[in-house]
């Protein structure tokens, strides 16, 4: 055990304070100690995107950061999208309403992807969606239905 | 898959970060964006002792106009390099080369400088920087030197930089005026690394003809492959197909060194790389003339 050193994470707009590791990954800290298991991990390596966050409202791969370097920096969680399960957020909504999730591992991460692309580009082609969600991986769906989610989810937040 | 203990600094400053170094040089790795050295240490491939983490040396991550050049600091993210003005209107190859640098999750943490001191050679900003030409500024604590890019890259993952040294600032002159450009690669996924990848610069005269050349391969050999003697048949040419086909069959079958992998045989990188050159030089060729207009 190395030493530890205090840390003041905002995650959904809460404020955490805690004592980590220096090794202590971002995605670790997230399951571990605050218990939000929403953010799924994959590979551990920053190929599949399972584990993708929001840092600083960017998003990032949280196995590639290390929780230490979010001190003071502000983080969102899929868990930070709905303010309830009554009210999903659009694109929570739209995968739901179009299937776009089978086993449901990748799905947080794509969704927080997809925060963020949607923002930039609230009306896009296929093409751009493919592209957007090319960094992560999805073993069951072929995709298909997640782009449509992913129009479906445009379409509700223009 | 959970990396070794470490121990960890941050300091907020440029200074503070070079005194670091000249303490623990032998020991300690820069942490700049993390998007190769994590996952290395998550395999626990790489176990070292002590990081120096960069992201809290604000003065590090600039990007501005300076003489008929760029600089950018060395913790400037690819996200941001991707989306930079002055970028776009005088290093257009850089703007349009970025993103494909793996995927935009990676670019929000990856910076310029990381992926240049990683020195892979499949990777894509060590290839930019052969080919516009960079500087480099190195610093340790007791000063300062610039590197040209062409003597910066020592081999597979190995840089010309000193222990102690860091590097703070890459200095892009602009493109030259009446120069196309182009970037291609060959991934078997998007963001993956490629199989084969061609950065290409064509400058032209006022008479149409080819001034200036350049050709710079990825996952092409040890290093970024810079095929100047290629580039050469091209000079002082009125460029045509037979010229073009030239100096492809000559880059892809003399000047690289492709090693093959799992995913490819070395012919086939070979021809991947003939075949880029040709697409490559005719449509930076094309740019040069519309930019002649």
């Amino acid at each position: 055990m190395t030493q530890s050193f205090p840390v003041t994470i905002t995650v959904n707009e809460k404020e955490y304070k805690r004592d980590v590791e220096p090794r202590l990954l971002l995605s670790d800290f997230l399951r571990h100690e605050l218990g939000l298991t929403g953010t799924h991990v994959g590979c551990e390596h920053g190929v599949c995107g399972a584990c993708t966050v929001l840092f600083d409202g960017e998003s990032v791969r949280s196995c590639l950061i290390f929780a230490i370097q979010a001190d003071a920096h502000s983080i969102t969680t899929v868990e930070g999208l709905a303010k309830d399960k009554d009210n999903l957020h659009p694109i929570q909504q739209g995968f739901w309403e179009a299937h776009g999730l089978q086993c449901g591992y990748c799905t947080p991460g794509i969704l927080m992807t997809l925060v963020p692309f949607l923002k930039e580009n609230p009306n896009p082609t296929e093409d751009e969606i493919r592209h957007a969600i090319s960094g992560n991986l999805c073993r069951c769906t072929g995709y298909q239905h997640i782009v449509d989610a992913v129009k479906l989810a445009a379409e509700k937040m223009r | 898959m959970k990396p070794a203990p470490f121990e960890y600094h941050v300091p907020d400053s440029l200074e503070q970060a070079l005194d670091l170094m000249s303490q623990y040089a032998d020991e300690a790795k820069i942490l700049a964006g993390g998007q190769s050295l994590v996952p290395a240490m998550n395999f626990r491939v790489v176990q070292p002792s002590m990081l120096i983490d960069l992201n809290r040396v604000s003065e590090l991550s600039l990007i501005r106009e300076e003489g008929e050049a760029i600089r950018i600091g060395a913790m400037a993210r690819e996200r941001h390099l991707e989306f930079d003005s002055s970028i776009a209107k005088h290093i257009p190859l850089l703007t349009e080369a970025t993103p494909f640098i793996a995927h935009p999750q990676i670019r929000n943490r990856g910076t310029i400088g990381g992926s240049i001191v990683n020195a892979d050679p499949a990777a894509e900003l060590p290839v930019l920087m052969l080919t516009l030409d960079a500087r480099l500024k190195a610093q340790n604590i007791s000063g300062e030197r610039w590197i040209d890019a062409h003597d910066f890259f020592a081999g597979m993952f190995t840089t010309a930089l000193a222990p102690d040294e860091i590097l703070v600032e890459i200095e892009l002159p602009y493109m030259p005026p009446h120069t196309g450009w182009s970037f291609m690669e060959v991934a078997p996924r998007t963001g993956d690394y490629a199989l084969m990848g061609v950065a290409a610069l064509v400058t032209l005269d006022e008479n149409g003809k080819c001034k200036k050349a350049k050709l710079v391969y990825l996952n092409a050999g040890d290093g970024p492959v810079d095929a100047k003697e290629s580039a050469k048949l091209l000079e002082g040419e009125t460029l045509n197909d037979a010229l073009i086909e030239s100096a492809a069959a000559m880059a892809s079958q003399k000047e690289i060194n492709p090693f093959g992998n799992v995913h490819t045989s070395i012919d086939f990188q070979r021809h991947l790389a003939n075949v880029l050159t040709k697409k490559a030089l005719k449509q930076a060729m094309q740019r040069a003339e519309e930019n002649q207009q």
